[in-house]
């Protein structure tokens, strides 16, 4: 069988997979799921860039929170429906990250982590200081009945899984098939070099523009979900915090593999859910265990896996 | 309040942030410098010397200026050695790789804050300042004549007098011992190339174990100068991280001037804009501002270009 | 267990707790005969959202101290309907993402008959939509105001502590005619302060008083003596309410900064919960005015029930561990999971609860409680429940910083809390 055979069956056989287990699963599990494959598509969203443009963000929650509140205010104050509301959220996510991209990028390297920590941060605080429409903090719930997309209830279980996964599949397949695109492939050159890159007559800097865009539409793509299917949008997912968590994803998993930001994604959760079920300390043991992946695992999961068994994963 | 007044207030308040800024964020930059890693877990190494310092003051009875002075020795020293420890059982096995350390340095941040909960507890604790005198502050005043006057509200403590003057001598002190003497030596040679260092018989390893501890040390020196101040809790490493690493950014890469600069201008700046817009379009403001002073030079201050 | 490990002054005190309201009457009578029963039977799993790390960390740990001392004695009593009551502690981080997947695993993993016991209400937030989705009873102890101004749903309902909407509208008239009607606030830049900077400048103009000036503080600020120019001179009352571990440089700053000269001052004591009145920098509060929740230091006039509280819970008269006089507790809040745990007990045993089947049954029987007089069940003092908003009403405390101690100086009516219902949730379907 070829690479590309087998990287479409594998591509193919994880949604199918993720669409199996919803009949095997106990229902907390299942529910922990749809959570994931919403948060996955945020790694995934980080992973463009961070995998494979190599500009490592720590402002990524502005794009997620940009997604959230796009679609939550909308439907909050504006009563929206969900369908345009979550193209609200795809475009105030496109257009916070285009104008974020086209500043930050005038940056590299640690600069270039300040500047989007700062963007981040001040969009946090500005969060709060609309407080009279986001309720800051606190933020506000997006009611059940509100819930509703094209006459299905997306509060029910079955129909929030199949929606989480439907989003996740579209957006995993695409980046699986866009990272052997000529972009994809301008992007990992500009990872692995970009003065060699620019020699050879890439227009870089529009590329990473293309890149942290793509990367903050995805981001916001996520976040929209996530206030529409659990019906919560707060002050708390564009706190610093976020924009951590996706990079921890990511590394975990394998940084630069298309599998790798879903292994990550449910590798974190099920290791604070489990740990916290046997201690109070469970930040403790997401610690040791975090330390310990990276002496032992240092490419991730899913880059250990291919350094050692599947050196073909995409 | 009067403007004028005002801003010599704000000044002041800004001068102190400015001065524990300045301590922690040279820790950060030392590493930064020398090591070429980007230390996520810095802002607890700061909470643990609140807290050490907190736990020292109230072990020890009497005076609390006894206290204050035991926790200003023991807690830099333990919290650089337990950083030291840090380096040398992880940091050193994974090759100081960048992207590895910012991880693991993460997982220690969970390891210090979650440490901390556990054994100290999630109150806030204070620690008491070893004199404490308020001091009202004058104002000139030309009406009528050149005079004094006492205005309302403006003054400050004689703590708060010495932290800017505590942390003015630290600085003043660590580079003297990074110009002068033979350990700075090592240390510039360190950062300047790290190979050749090693070529020329410096225990690399070693002094990278020694930076990163001194590191620590610095933070926690600058968290002990200000719990008598504020107080000692377990998730104040937040803050301190954040801003530290912009202060290293801003002043430039490796640049100790730079970076006692930046921490000037941006403890500054927190204290003056403040004056003048509502206090959380004032911190929006300000962070805009970090972030453009980047966007229009991306190397910092005192940075050089293309690193 | 067995009775004889009952404390004496629950036994003793059997015969007072019988004389009390409709809903809690049968809860109170079990004996030895349902204790056996309780025994045999499946205990009913109560879901205990918990602060145990993050920000709302010193409040979990006395969330959780006072839950469990309300569990023992219970249980003590023989239980819910004689079945034992078993807690089921999950920690949310203070975070309302890792709120509602808690929340989550209650249901479909522990199969709890409901959940209970958030206090941060970014955490409420987070979490009552999932609780609704679920259709599993959410019993709040937050003092915010979401589940009485509509927001939530059906499920979520807090019965146990007062609002924050309530507390602040009945702190104006005293504030006003003792001790002045010009007013400056301070308060956290975030949705608890701004609740603070509404309800208190509405019922203080009510009062024929007015704020001057309104001081919101970003919730990352750790100095505020900059702020403080910002308070005209011509205030002549402060009214604090802080937040977060940097309350203490609060109020020490502001006490550097008015000096010998203050205005009067008044603040909420969610500032200095868990913290040691006796800290250094505190003595300015002196002579100042304080809201309590509940008095946390032992009153001369304390009621046996409050007496009988502290000591099961653990809580000297100075509002400190019995264990260690420098841990203070959050006495001006934890009431709340105690009372709240009687009344889902009087709940359960009035809708004749068996089982998850029974959830909406129980939602109902709450929903028609209204009268709480002060007893065991509910020592910080009587309350009136309004079915309709699912919000609980009761007298609120002001004390006074006398010697380093809190003294109360005045009780409102419960009265002074009522305002119109925002909400009816008894027409949403289940």
């Amino acid at each position: 069988m070829t690479v590309q055979r087998k990287s479409a069956l594998l591509h193919l056989g994880v949604p199918l997979l993720l669409a199996a287990l919803f009949f095997v699963l106990p229902a907390y599990h299942m529910g922990n799921l749809s959570r994931i494959m919403v948060l996955a598509v945020y790694a995934m969203g980080y992973n463009l860039l961070f995998g494979y443009t190599g500009l490592l963000s720590l402002g990524h929650a502005l794009f997620f929170a940009a997604g959230m509140y796009g679609l939550g205010l909308a439907m909050h104050l504006g009563g929206v429906s969900p369908a345009p509301a979550f193209l609200a959220g795809l475009a105030s996510a496109l257009v916070i990250a285009g104008v974020t991209g086209f500043l930050a990028l005038r940056t590299t390297g640690v600069a270039f982590m300040i500047v989007t920590l700062m963007f981040a941060q001040a969009g946090y605080l500005t969060v709060l200081y609309f407080g009279t429409y986001t309720r800051g903090d606190e933020g506000f719930v997006i009611p059940q009945a509100a819930r509703n997309l094209l006459g299905l209830d997306l509060t029910a279980d079955s129909i929030r899984y199949f929606t989480a996964l439907l989003l996740f599949s579209v957006i995993f397949l695409w980046l699986g098939w866009l990272v052997n695109t000529p972009l994809g492939r301008a992007f990992v050159a500009i990872r692995e070099n970009e003065e060699r890159a620019r020699m050879l007559g890439y227009d870089v800097q529009r590329i990473k523009w293309y890149a942290v865009t793509l990367s903050g539409l995805l981001s916001g793509a996520s976040g929209a979900a996530y206030a529409l299917l659990f019906g919560y949008a707060g002050a708390t997912f564009a706190s610093v915090q976020y924009s951590i968590l996706p990079l921890l994803w990511v590394l975990l998993g394998g940084s630069g593999t298309t599998i790798g930001p879903l292994v990550g994604t449910i590798f974190m959760f099920y290791l604070i859910d489990y740990a916290s079920s046997i201690t109070s300390a469970y930040m403790l043991a997401a610690g040791v265990i975090l330390v310990l992946l990276t002496m032992f695992a240092p490419g991730g999961l899913a880059g250990e896996l291919r350094r050692r068994a599947v050196p073909w994963l995409p | 309040m009067d403007l004028g007044p005002y801003l010599l207030l704000a000044t002041l308040e800004g001068a102190i942030t400015a001065a524990v800024l300045a301590l922690t964020a040279v820790g950060l930059s030392l590493v930064f410098g020398v090591m070429r890693v980007v230390n996520v877990a810095h802002g607890e190494f700061f909470m643990l010397g609140a807290v050490l310092s907190w736990f020292v003051a109230s072990h020890v009875g009497g005076h609390p200026a006894l206290g204050f002075v035991a926790a200003l020795l023991i807690a830099p020293a333990l919290a650089g050695l337990i950083a030291a420890a840090a380096d040398w059982l992880v940091l050193r096995r994974i090759d100081y790789d960048p992207e590895r350390t910012i991880v693991a340095t993460i997982g220690m941040l969970y390891i210090l804050q979650q440490g901390a909960l556990m054994t100290f507890g999630p109150d806030a604790r204070p620690v008491e300042p070893p004199f404490n005198q308020r001091l009202a502050l004058p104002w000139p005043s030309f009406e009528g004549g050149f005079h004094l006057t006492w205005p309302w509200g403006l003054g400050t403590t004689s703590y708060k007098l010495f932290i800017i003057v505590a942390a003015v001598s630290i600085l003043c002190i660590l580079w003297a011992i990074m110009a002068r003497s033979r350990i700075g030596l090592i240390m510039r040679a360190t950062q300047m190339d790290g190979e050749m260092a090693q070529a020329f018989g410096i225990p690399v390893e070693r002094v990278y174990a020694f930076v990163f501890g001194l590191g620590a040390a610095l933070a926690a020196l600058g968290a002990v100068l200000i719990v008598p101040v504020q107080q000692a809790h377990y998730l104040m490493g937040g803050d301190p991280l954040l801003l530290s690493f912009i202060v290293v950014i801003i002043g430039g890469l490796g640049s100790l001037p730079g970076t006692v600069i930046a921490a000037l201008l941006i403890g500054l700046s927190d204290g003056i804009v403040s004056v003048f817009f509502s206090p959380t379009l004032a911190k929006i403001i300000a962070t805009l501002l970090v972030a453009f002073v980047l966007i229009l030079r991306p190397q910092g201050l005192l940075g050089k270009r293309a690193t | 267990m067995t009775d004889s490990k009952t404390p004496l002054f629950l036994r003793t005190r059997r015969k007072a707790l019988k004389t009390l309201g409709a809903g809690t009457a049968a809860a109170l009578l079990p004996g030895l005969g349902t204790y056996v029963q309780a025994q045999s039977s499946e205990p009913v799993r109560i879901g205990f959202q918990v602060h145990r790390t993050g920000i709302g960390a010193a409040y979990g740990r006395w969330y959780d101290r006072t839950t469990q001392a309300a569990v023992e004695k219970i249980n003590a009593e023989g239980g819910i309907a004689g079945r034992p009551v078993e807690i089921i502690a999950e920690d949310d981080g203070t975070d309302p993402k890792r709120g509602a997947e808690v929340v989550e695993k209650f249901a479909t993993q522990h199969n709890c008959d409901i959940a209970f016991g958030t206090l941060f209400s970014h955490v409420v937030f987070g979490s009552a939509p999932r609780a609704g989705e679920l259709k599993i009873p959410y019993f709040v102890v937050s003092e915010g105001h979401h589940v009485a101004s509509g927001a939530l749903n059906r499920y979520t309902l807090q019965p146990g502590i007062t609002d924050v909407k309530s507390q602040v509208q009945a702190m104006a008239p005293f504030v006003a005619e003792n001790l002045g009607k010009k007013v400056t606030m301070i308060f956290p830049d975030f949705a608890f302060g701004h609740d603070h900077r509404d309800y208190f400048s509405s019922a203080i103009e009510a009062q024929g008083g007015e704020v001057l000036e309104m001081i919101a503080i970003p919730p990352t600020e750790t100095s505020f003596t900059k702020y403080f120019p910002k308070i005209p001179r011509e205030t002549e009352v402060i009214y604090h309410v802080m937040v977060g571990p940097a309350v203490l440089t609060f109020v020490k700053e502001m006490g550097e900064f008015f000096g010998p000269s203050k205005p009067e001052i008044f603040g909420f004591i969610d500032s200095l919960e868990a913290v040691d009145l006796s800290s250094p920098g505190l003595e300015f509060l002196e002579g100042t005015y304080f809201w309590e929740g509940n008095p946390r230091y032992a009153q001369a006039d304390q009621s046996e029930y409050d007496k009988a509280y502290r000591q099961a819970v653990g809580v000297d008269e100075n509002g400190a561990s019995v264990s260690d006089a420098k841990d203070i507790s959050t006495y001006a809040h934890m009431f709340g999971c105690w009372e709240t745990l009687h009344i889902v007990k009087a709940g359960m045993e009035a809708a004749g609860y068996s089982g998850t089947d029974d959830r909406a049954a129980l939602i109902e029987a709450v929903e028609s409680m209204t009268e709480m007089p002060l007893s065991a069940a509910h020592p910080q003092g009587a309350k009136m429940f309004n079915g309709k908003t699912h919000q609980v009403f009761g007298h609120q405390y002001i004390s006074k910083v006398e010697g380093g101690k809190l003294v109360l100086q005045h009780t409102t009516s419960i009265e002074d809390t009522f305002y119109e219902d925002e909400v009816d949730y008894t027409t949403q379907s289940f």
